[in-house]
């Protein structure tokens, strides 16, 4: 016997360790493992009960199991109690699918949806305090005007431009001020909804 | 107001305050003060009406609660004030919460009901942490109770508060925070659905003192109510019919199956249906470490414990198997090891309660999401009974393996290396004299893989083990549950010397409330898993892992407990027979081999197929 950890008592993969028919010297192909798929930004909505610490709930889980959010929006919904997540992350299609799962487990949580794959509307909104002098705040207010969004005050030295639209949307407007100086700058994180007549909050739980 | 960080605040000016209460004069100021006062004096009135406490005990006794594992405190006195008036719940006083949380874990375990702990705030609550983590980590149905400081003082670090809830959140099931009395009867009745229910689980309750305190009418809901309360909560437990159709053609397919049984079996208390799955399909049965049970060790098709620790010829098994049929396991990863090695040749279809085990930690062909006991009866009519003589090779070659593996690893003399005792043998002899027929309550560590492979399991739920958490402590106080819970067969728990110093408090419990315990303690004065690791895999360098103990047989007699001894393998009945004679709790002091190591073993990483079998001399 040798005291080597490496080949000590290895099993060998002879005929004993095979099925009928596979040649001893046959090297099993390697078992696949769960997920390993491309990594993309994926969309869930969850329907949750509106209780105290359901927030801290979803948090926790998402924490606790090793995803990672990338943005997260609460809001109530037109049933009283109840209120919607759009919680958006990144991953392969298995480990999503294993969060929306474990968001599952969570009493509080009625229904969870991975919206990525279907059509939908995603909106986020956005308030920058862009610098604005009396030379160029004319100009400013033009760029807030060509990206469909208003000015929400006017300050000397400054305005603030509220912006809706989706996230790539928000990104541009933010890139296109930038040069003239953001004081500070607040996003919601996207809002989400299927195109169609269902309804995610009308399909109870099964 | 604005806070930032780093900068320093500003002193007051020196005549501006005149009252050191916040908010002073407002209704939350005089609700705070109230609350401090009744923390020192709220004596307890002659003629009383409900309160929140009695709910509590009124809710327990609803829910068949016959026994509470607890440890008084400031906040849950209420409740021990008016728990006298319920004798119909019996109260051990353990001596640490922790060994409370554990014997209400072994009591669940044994008998299939929820067990039931309780403690106070801040460390009473923090101590049975660890036993609800237990719990969680091998689905045991639980209920928590601990008591919190009054509602108003919550968030202001009153004497004893702890954000408890917030640290059993992602430890438990589900979790909740009682502020007012007429929560209560609504709040138990959903816990105790909940932990028992679907995949068990613990449920904690944190309950303010004033809830405890205060007066309330409110109504038991009925099951109608409370599951409508509930919408969130709907387990699925039939399974989807064409996946069972799936499953049955690839189980008429396979050549070499393997089944693979859990926790589950024994949760769904499916241990005849799976033996009548077994034999009606002829394939041989592998169990995981709490799957011990599941199917009597002696049947036919029963054969053996897998995993890290588990016996080679069951590794073997998977890894040439065609089929795994998992049910009621998750794939832990002391169960696959190396997933990429893991049955390289096996497609596998996994039975599982909760949909969130399924393709978790493998990939598998067919997933069935439903109760092992409705998935077993729904399947059984669907699949064809195969005759063993069609798998005659099959078994033959197992057969062959199981020799070669038993015969390689077995001290059927108790001497190991010089004539020292064996750990192996003296759990063997543990099985034999209680007739198999006892309930086996293991530590962690080596003792727990010598329990679960050489005991000789006859019996569902007769085997108690903490396998998720690997919780250390874990034995004498979960036995101390499951005799409770279990008085018609004996109790045994199986501990090294290092989880019984972790918690060895609770022999005084055993003692002051006649638990008849029989605790055999196998002394190798290491912790010896720690050990055998430092061997194999850090080179011999035993840091930490010696472990000098007091007389084990003082410190029992010095609790009150009757303790024999046995060094050598001819003095290994006598002391069993003597610990069976005493008519309660007794303690047997086993001075086992300090160097032997538990054989087959996978480092961690590796796969079931590269398991080391010996060490350095052969003889282990």
């Amino acid at each position: 016997m040798t005291a080597d950890p490496s080949s000590n008592g290895r099993t060998p993969a002879g005929p004993a360790g095979s099925p009928e028919g596979v040649p001893a010297h046959h090297v099993p192909p390697a078992r696949a493992l769960p997920g390993g798929g491309e990594i993309r930004r994926h969309t869930l909505i969850a329907i949750v009960l509106d209780k105290p610490g359901v927030l801290n709930r979803v948090a926790s889980l998402m924490r606790a199991r090793n995803f990672n959010i990338d943005s997260l929006a609460v809001s109530h919904t037109d049933q009283p109690d109840i209120s919607r997540m759009t919680i958006t992350l990144r991953g392969d299609d298995v480990a999503v699918e294993q969060a929306a799962k474990q968001l599952y487990r969570l009493i509080d949580v009625l229904k969870v949806q991975d919206v990525t794959s279907e059509p939908t509307i995603g909106h986020e909104l956005a308030l920058v305090k862009v610098r604005a002098t009396d030379a160029n705040r004319a100009e400013v207010i033009k760029l807030v005007e060509l990206s469909k969004g208003r000015v929400v005050d006017l300050a000397a030295g400054s305005l603030i431009a509220e912006v809706t639209g989706t996230e790539s949307e928000v990104d541009a407007f933010v890139g296109l001020v930038r040069t003239y100086g953001i004081r500070e700058l607040v996003r919601t994180g996207a809002v989400v909804m299927a195109r169609g007549s269902n309804s995610i909050e009308e399909a109870t739980k099964r | 107001m604005t806070m930032t960080k780093g900068e320093s605040a500003k002193p007051p000016s020196p005549s501006a305050r005149r009252s050191h209460v916040p908010s002073d004069g407002t209704t939350h100021a005089s609700a705070v003060e109230g609350a401090r006062r009744a923390m020192l004096d709220d004596a307890r009135p002659r003629r009383r009406t409900r309160i929140g406490a009695d709910v509590v005990c009124e809710a327990l006794i609803r829910q068949g609660v016959d026994v509470l594992f607890s440890y008084p405190g400031g906040v849950i006195l209420p409740l021990y004030d008016v728990l006298g008036d319920y004798p119909e719940v019996r109260h051990i006083l353990v001596r640490h919460e922790q060994g409370g949380a554990h014997a209400a874990d072994g009591y669940a375990r044994v008998t299939g009901k929820v067990g039931v702990c309780m403690g106070t705030s801040g460390p009473g609550a923090t101590n049975l942490v660890t036993g609800i983590g237990t719990a969680l980590l091998d689905s045991v149905p639980m209920v928590a109770i601990t008591g919190n400081v009054p509602g108003v003082l919550i968030g202001k670090d009153a004497f004893q508060e702890i954000d408890i809830n917030g640290i059993t959140l992602p430890m438990t099931k589900h979790n909740y925070l009682v502020r007012d009395a007429d929560d209560l009867p609504r709040v138990f009745a959903e816990a105790f659905h909940i932990a028992r229910t679907g995949r068990p689980g613990p449920v904690h309750i944190d309950i303010t003192k004033d809830a405890l305190q205060q007066e309330t009418n409110a109504q038991h809901p009925t099951d109608e109510q409370m599951i409508a309360g509930l919408p969130g909560f709907r387990p699925n437990l039939d399974a989807n019919g064409r996946q069972l159709k799936i499953a049955a053609q690839e189980i008429a397919r396979a050549k070499r199956p393997v089944i693979l049984a859990g926790h589950g079996v024994l949760h769904a208390e499916a241990w005849d249906d799976l033996v009548a799955f077994a034999e009606k399909t002829q394939i041989p049965v592998a169990h995981t470490l709490l799957g011990v049970g599941a199917i009597p060790e002696d049947h036919l098709l029963s054969y053996g414990y897998m995993g890290m620790h588990g016996w080679k010829h069951v590794n073997r098994a998977i890894q040439s198997a065609d089929l795994l049929f998992a049910i009621g396991m998750r794939f832990d990863d002391r169960v696959t090891g190396n997933v990429r090695t893991y049955a390289p040749y096996a497609r596998i279809v996994h039975v599982d309660i909760d949909p969130a085990e399924i393709g978790k930690n493998v990939a598998v062909e067919v997933p069935i999401v439903g109760d092992a006991g409705r998935v077993l009866r729904a399947l059984l009519p669907m699949v064809a009974a195969v005759d063993p003589s069609e798998r005659a090779d099959y078994f033959a070659e197992l057969a062959e393996w199981r020799r070669e593996s038993e015969s390689s690893s077995w001290h059927g003399s108790g001497a190991w290396r010089d004539g020292l005792l064996s750990a192996d043998y003296v759990v063997s002899r543990i099985g034999e004299l209680t007739d198999h027929h006892a309930t086996y309550v293991a530590d962690v560590g080596q003792n727990q893989m010598w329990l679960a492979r050489y005991t000789g399991f006859r019996e569902p739920n007769s085997h108690v083990s903490s396998g998720g958490l690997g919780t250390m402590g874990f034995s004498v106080p979960a036995a101390m549950g499951a005799a409770l819970g279990r008085p018609d067969r004996e109790t045994w728990a199986i501990t090294g010397d290092g989880g019984f110093q972790m918690t060895s408090q609770e022999l005084m419990t055993l003692v002051a409330d006649r638990i008849p315990v029989k605790i055999a303690l196998l002394d190798n004065k290491k912790l010896g898993m720690i050990r055998q690791w430092q061997e194999i895999i850090y080179a011999g360098n035993y840091h930490s892992s010696n472990l000098p103990g007091p007389d084990f047989a003082k410190l029992a007699e010095a609790y009150g407990l009757p303790a024999f001894r046995a060094q050598s393998p001819d003095q290994v009945d006598d002391a069993i027979r003597s610990a069976q004679a005493v008519d309660g709790p007794a303690l047997i002091w086993f001075e086992i081999a300090e160097e032997q190591n538990i054989f087959p073993m996978m480092p961690a990483g590796k796969g079931l197929s590269d398991l080391i079998e010996n060490w350095e001399g052969a003889d282990e």
